[in-house]
C-alpha cells in the first residue's frame, strides 16, 4: 500500500525531445490541476526550430508548472519534480532541479548512442552522478508498447503514447483527475478512434503503474487553494488577450478588425480571433506587417477597432504607419508580444527590450500610449483600457506583452459581463463650426477641449467629407499647413493629447509604511517580483513594491511614489530602459536597475537576494 | 462597393472639387487626369460621401486633395495596403487608390501585386509618368534603361517593369491602359473599372513636363501614333494604321495588313479566361513604345476578397447576442467554481 502525504506546493517539470508531446502533456497536467482548484502557474519552454533534431540538447521541450493551496505569483523557480523522457532532457534539465529532487525518467532512451549524441561518456542511470536525487527509472516506452499490445495500433504509434504513460503516472502521484484528459483525447482523435483509445489506455496503465508497483511507495495530495468565489478557468495570455480584444469589440459596439502577418509568439492571438467571426471580428492575414498595419488603420479610418498584432521585428515594419496614424489622429491598436532579439534573436524566449522603442521608435515626435499586461489574465483587462484610450483619445496605443505571459497560464476568475465597461463610441454626424459667411462647416481637426481629441468622423457620413493625410495640417481645418507655429503647435497639441490621457494613480503595496526602498516593475515582471517581495517580507524585510501597467503616459502619482523611498529598484528583461525613462523623467531619484536577458523570466530567488542587497547597502 | 446603390443624383464635376488650390507644375498630366476624373464621377451615381480615394506619397498621391470626396493622403506605397482595409470593412463605399509608378511598383509592389491577387474591390490608377516627381527626378522602375537621370549620370543600367504584365502575373482581373491626354478614353476606361467587380488596375500614361518630359509622344504626336497606338475594341479585330496583330509562337506579332488574311488577324476579347493573351498583349511593345495597345485588356470574373472575408463573419454573426456568446466564450471548456 502506498502512503499519501499533503503537501502545500509543487513544482513539475516535463521535459523531453520536441516529437514527445510535451507540451500537450504539460496543458493536460495544468488542466486536471486547475480543475481541482489548485492556484498554479506554468512556463513552457520550447525550441523555435519545430523539429530540431531528435534526441539532441537544442532538440529539448519543457513544460514547467507551479501549483499550490495558496495563491502564488510564478512557476517556480526550481522543479522538485523532472519528468524526463531521454538523456538530452535530463542532460538539459538536470541543472534546474531542486537538490534531492524526483527524477522520474524514461530508461528505454538511455543507449549508447543517444548517451554519445549528448556527451554522455557513461550512463547517469548507471554511476553515481545522480545519488543526490531520488531517480524512479521505468521503461516508459516499452512498458507503453506491452499496454498497447492488443490495440489495432502500429508500434510506432504505441510508442508514440508514452507521453500520455507518463501523465498518467504523475498524475497518480499527485492524485489528478485524469477524466477530462479522456474526453480532450477522444475529441482530438475524433476521426482516428483507434489512436484516441490507444492514448487513454496508455493514460491508465501510466496511473495503474503507479498504483500497483512498489516503485512509489508514496503519492501526494495538494488541497485546493483558497481563491475569492467566483468561476475559474485557466487561460495564457495570448488567449486572455484575444479574448479581451473580443470584448473589446462587444464594449465599444465596434466591429473589429485584426490585420496581422504570423510571427512567434504573437501569432496565436490571430489563430484564436480568427475562430470569433460571430463577434463580428475580421482578421485578415497581410502579406507583411507594414500591410498589416496598414489595412488596419484603413479599417479603423472606416470606423471599426483597429487591431495589429506581431513581435519586434514586425513591429518595426509597421513603425512608419504608426506615425502615420499619430497625424492622421485615428484610433489604432499595436500588440506587441515582445521576445528576445535583436533581429531573430530567440524567438521562443522572453524579453522586455521593445519598451524603447515604443516610446520612441518613430520618426518624427509621434508621442503614442503605451500599456504593459502584468500577467496572462491581465492581458483582457489590458486590452479593455487600450481600446478606450484609442478610441476615445484617438490615439494609437501599443500593448507590450511578452513570451513570458503569452504563453504563461495562471487561473482567472472569469469576469462578471454586468462589469464590462461601457466603451460606446459617438462619431461625427454634425458640422461642428460656422465659417465667415456664416455657413455651417465641418473641421476635421476641432478638438474636444478635454481630451484634445478630433472628431471621427467615418468615410460615408453624409456632408463630412473632408481629406486627410500624413502632411501637416492646420489645427481646426485640417488644411495642408507649412507654418512654422502651426507645426509647432500641432507637435505640442499630439504630445499633450497623449499626457493628458486619463490613467489611474500608481498603487503602492507598503504594508509597514516604514520601507527605504521601492522595488518598480513594468510587464511580466509582476509575478517574480511579488514572489520576491513576499519572501522577504516572510523575513522580517520591509520593501515597499509597485508595478506599472501604464508606460506612457504614467500614473499621474508617479513623482509622488519615487520620491518617498531613498532607493527605487527596477528589475528589468533588458538593460535598463525603464530605468533609463525614469532617470530622465524623474530626475533626482536614486534609480538603479537590475537586469538580465538570458530569454527566461527572473527567478524570485534571484530577485529576493538582489533587492536584501539593496536593502543592506542602504 | 459590393452593396452601392446606384440612385442617380445629379452632381456635377465642379461638385466634386475641394476647396484646395491644385499645385502641380504647369502643363502637368495630372491636371488632365483630375479634370477627367473629375467630370466622370457624377457618372457613378453615387452621393459624395459614398466615395473614398487613398493615395501614397508622389505628385501623382497629392490627388485626393483636390477631390470632394473622403479622402487620404497616407504613405508612399501602402495606399493598396490601407484601402483593402477600408473595402474589407465598409461594403457601402466606392474605394479609389490612386499612385505613382515608384509608389505603386517600387516601394509599394509588394502591396500591388497581394491586392490584385486578392481581387479586392479596388479601382487602382497608376499614373505612369516613368520617373521619381516629387523627389525631382530619379529614374523609376519604369523609366527605360538608359536613362539619364539625376540619379543615372551616366545611364540608368535598372531593367524596367512592364506594369500591366506585372498586373496580369498578379492574376488581377481587370487589366486597362489609357492616355493622360485623351480624356474621351481616359472616361471610358473609367467607366469599365467602375463597373468591375473587383480589382480594376489602370496604367495612365502621364506627362511631366519638368523631369520626364514628352515620354509618350510617340503616341501622341499626330506623325507617329497611328502606327505605335493601338486602340483595343472588344470584340473587333486589332488593327492600327496599316498594321494588324497576329497570333505567332506562343503569343502575338505585329505585321503589315497587306501581309495577312483578314481571317488570321487576331479579335479583341477582355473576357479570355486564360491571361496568357492579355499577357501577350502587354507584351507587343516595351518602353520603347512602337506598338502600345490602350484600353481594357482583360475584364473576367473571379469571387473577390472582400466580399468573401465578409460573408464568412456575417453568416457566423447572424443573429448573435454578443455579450452573451462572449459569457459563454469565456465559460467554455475546463472551468471551476469556488464558493
Ligand atoms: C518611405 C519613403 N521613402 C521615400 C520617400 C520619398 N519619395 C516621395 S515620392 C517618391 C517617388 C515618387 O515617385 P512616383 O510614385 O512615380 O510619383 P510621382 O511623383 O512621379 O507622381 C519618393 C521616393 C517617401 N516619401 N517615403
Ligand atoms: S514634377 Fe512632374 S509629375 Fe510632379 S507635378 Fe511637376 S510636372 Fe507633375
Ligand atoms: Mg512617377
Amino acid at each position: 500500500m502506498n502512503t499519501v502525504r499533503q503537501l502545500d506546493r509543487v513544482v513539475i517539470r516535463f521535459a523531453g525531445d520536441s516529437g514527445d508531446g510535451m507540451q500537450l502533456t504539460g496543458d493536460r497536467f495544468t488542466a486536471e490541476t486547475a480543475k481541482l482548484g489548485n492556484d498554479l502557474s506554468t512556463l513552457p519552454n520550447y525550441p523555435a526550430e519545430i523539429r530540431a533534431p531528435a534526441g539532441t540538447l537544442p532538440g529539448v521541450s519543457s513544460f514547467q508548472i507551479h501549483f499550490a493551496d495558496s495563491d502564488i505569483l510564478t512557476p517556480g523557480d526550481h522543479p522538485e519534480v523532472l519528468i524526463a523522457m531521454n538523456p538530452a532532457a535530463l542532460k538539459a534539465n538536470l541543472r534546474d532541479l531542486k537538490p534531492g529532487g524526483t527524477i522520474v525518467v524514461n530508461t528505454d532512451e538511455f543507449t549508447k548512442r543517444n548517451l554519445t549524441k549528448v556527451g554522455y561518456d557513461a550512463n547517469p542511470l548507471e554511476d553515481d552522478s545522480l545519488e543526490d536525487y531520488q531517480v524512479h527509472p521505468v521503461p516508459l516506452a516499452s512498458l507503453t508498447i506491452a499496454a498497447l499490445a492488443e490495440f489495432e495500433v502500429s508500434k510506432k504509434d504505441a510508442e508514440r503514447s508514452k507521453n500520455m504513460f507518463a501523465l498518467g503516472l504523475v498524475s497518480w502521484m499527485y492524485s489528478r483527475p485524469t477524466e477530462a484528459t479522456e474526453a480532450f483525447l477522444r475529441g482530438k482523435f475524433k476521426n482516428k478512434p483507434a489512436i484516441a483509445e490507444a492514448n487513454i489506455a496508455a493514460l491508465k496503465a501510466g496511473w495503474n503503474y503507479g498504483e500497483t508497483t512498489e516503485a512509489f511507495p508514496v503519492r501526494f495530495e495538494i488541497p485546493p487553494a483558497k481563491l475569492a468565489a467566483g468561476t475559474y478557468r485557466n487561460v495564457t495570455g495570448n488567449v486572455a488577450l484575444a479574448w479581451g480584444i473580443t470584448a473589446s469589440g462587444v464594449a465599444t459596439g465596434l466591429p473589429v478588425f485584426l490585420g496581422a502577418y504570423p510571427i512567434t509568439p504573437a501569432s496565436d492571438i490571430l489563430h484564436e480571433l480568427s475562430k470569433h467571426k460571430r463577434f463580428g471580428v475580421t482578421t485578415v492575414q497581410a502579406e507583411d506587417e507594414i500591410a498589416a498595419v496598414g489595412a488596419t488603420l484603413g479599417a479603423s479610418w472606416g470606423g471599426a477597432l483597429g487591431v495589429t498584432t506581431s513581435s519586434g521585428p514586425g513591429i518595426a515594419l509597421k513603425s512608419e504607419t504608426i506615425s502615420l496614424a499619430v497625424s492622421l489622429e485615428l484610433p489604432l491598436i499595436v500588440v506587441d508580444v515582445q521576445r528576445a532579439g535583436p533581429s531573430t534573436g530567440m524567438p521562443t524566449k522572453t524579453e522586455q527590450a521593445d519598451l524603447v522603442m515604443a516610446m520612441f521608435g518613430r520618426h518624427g515626435e509621434a508621442p503614442i500610449a503605451i500599456l504593459a499586461p502584468q500577467s496572462p489574465s491581465d492581458c483582457f483587462d489590458i486590452m479593455l483600457e487600450a481600446a478606450r484610450m484609442a478610441t476615445r483619445y484617438r490615439t494609437p496605443v501599443m500593448v507590450l506583452s511578452d513570451g513570458y505571459i503569452a504563453n504563461g497560464a495562471e487561473p482567472w476568475k472569469l469576469p462578471d459581463m454586468a462589469d464590462l465597461p461601457d466603451l460606446s463610441v459617438e462619431f461625427a454626424t454634425e458640422m461642428n463650426a460656422v465659417d465667415a459667411k456664416g455657413e455651417q462647416i465641418f473641421l476635421p481637426f476641432q478638438r474636444d477641449p478635454e481630451t484634445l481629441a478630433r472628431p471621427w468622423a467615418v468615410p460615408g457620413t453624409p456632408g463630412l467629407q473632408h481629406r486627410i493625410g500624413g502632411i501637416e495640417k492646420a489645427d481646426g481645418t485640417g488644411d495642408i499647413s507649412y507654418d512654422p507655429v502651426n507645426h509647432d503647435h500641432m507637435v505640442r497639441t499630439r504630445a499633450a493629447k497623449i499626457a493628458g490621457i486619463d490613467v489611474p494613480d500608481l498603487e503602492v503595496d507598503d504594508p509597514n509604511g516604514d520601507a527605504r526602498v521601492l522595488v518598480l516593475g513594468w510587464g511580466s515582471t509582476w509575478g517574480p517580483i511579488g514572489a520576491a517581495v513576499r519572501a522577504l517580507r516572510e523575513k522580517g524585510v520591509s520593501i515597499a513594491r509597485a508595478h506599472l501597467r501604464y508606460l506612457n503616459p504614467m500614473p499621474h502619482n508617479t513623482a509622488a511614489v519615487l520620491a518617498k523611498y531613498d532607493k527605487v529598484v527596477v528589475p528589468e528583461m533588458n538593460l535598463g530602459q525603464l530605468t533609463m525613462l525614469l532617470r530622465a523623467n524623474f530626475p533626482g531619484n536614486d534609480v538603479v536597475g537590475y537586469n538580465k536577458v538570458r530569454g527566461l523570466p527572473f527567478t524570485s530567488n534571484e530577485l529576493q537576494e538582489a533587492l536584501e542587497e539593496v536593502i543592506k547597502n542602504g | 462597393m459590393a452593396d452601392v446603390k446606384l440612385d442617380a443624383p445629379t452632381l456635377k464635376a465642379k461638385d466634386f472639387k475641394s476647396s484646395q488650390e491644385v499645385r502641380w507644375c504647369p502643363g502637368c498630366g495630372d491636371y488632365a487626369i483630375l479634370a477627367a476624373v473629375q467630370s466622370f464621377l457624377p457618372e457613378l451615381g453615387l452621393e459624395r460621401e459614398k466615395i473614398a480615394f487613398i493615395s501614397g506619397i508622389g505628385c501623382s498621391s497629392r490627388f485626393p486633395y483636390y477631390l470632394n470626396t473622403y479622402g487620404m493622403h497616407s504613405i508612399h506605397g501602402r495606399a493598396p495596403a490601407i484601402a483593402t482595409g477600408l473595402a474589407v470593412s465598409r461594403p457601402d463605399l466606392s474605394v479609389w487608390v490612386v499612385t505613382g509608378d515608384g509608389d505603386a511598383l517600387s516601394i509599394g509592389g509588394n502591396h500591388l501585386i497581394h491586392a490584385l491577387r486578392r481581387n479586392v474591390n479596388l479601382k487602382i490608377l497608376l499614373f505612369n509618368n516613368r520617373i521619381y516627381g516629387l523627389t525631382k527626378g530619379q529614374y523609376s522602375p519604369t523609366s527605360e534603361p538608359g536613362k539619364l537621370t539625376k540619379s543615372s549620370p551616366v545611364g540608368s543600367v535598372d531593367a524596367p517593369f512592364n506594369p500591366l504584365s506585372l498586373a496580369l502575373g498578379s492574376e488581377a482581373t481587370f487589366v486597362a491602359r489609357t492616355l493622360d491626354s485623351d480624356r474621351a478614353h481616359l472616361q471610358e476606361v473609367l467607366r469599365a473599372a467602375a463597373e468591375h467587380e473587383g480589382s480594376a488596375f489602370v496604367e495612365i500614361y502621364q506627362n511631366c513636363p519638368i523631369f520626364n518630359d514628352n515620354a509618350f509622344e510617340t503616341l501622341k504626336n499626330p506623325d507617329t501614333r497611328d502606327m505605335a497606338l493601338i486602340r483595343l475594341q472588344d470584340g473587333e479585330p486589332i488593327r492600327f494604321g496599316d498594321r494588324v496583330v497576329v497570333q505567332s509562337g506562343y503569343g502575338l506579332e505585329v505585321k503589315d495588313a497587306a501581309d495577312v488574311d483578314e481571317s488570321d488577324v487576331v479579335v479583341h476579347k477582355a473576357d479570355v479566361d486564360d491571361p496568357a493573351y492579355a499577357f501577350a498583349l502587354s507584351r507587343l511593345s516595351g518602353t520603347e513604345l512602337d506598338h502600345t495597345p490602350i484600353g481594357v485588356f482583360r475584364n473576367v470574373k473571379r469571387p473577390t476578397y472582400d466580399e468573401g472575408v465578409r460573408r464568412q463573419v456575417d453568416e457566423a454573426a447572424a443573429g448573435v447576442d454578443r455579450k452573451e456568446a462572449l459569457d459563454r466564450l469565456l465559460h467554455s471548456g475546463d472551468t471551476w467554481t469556488v464558493l
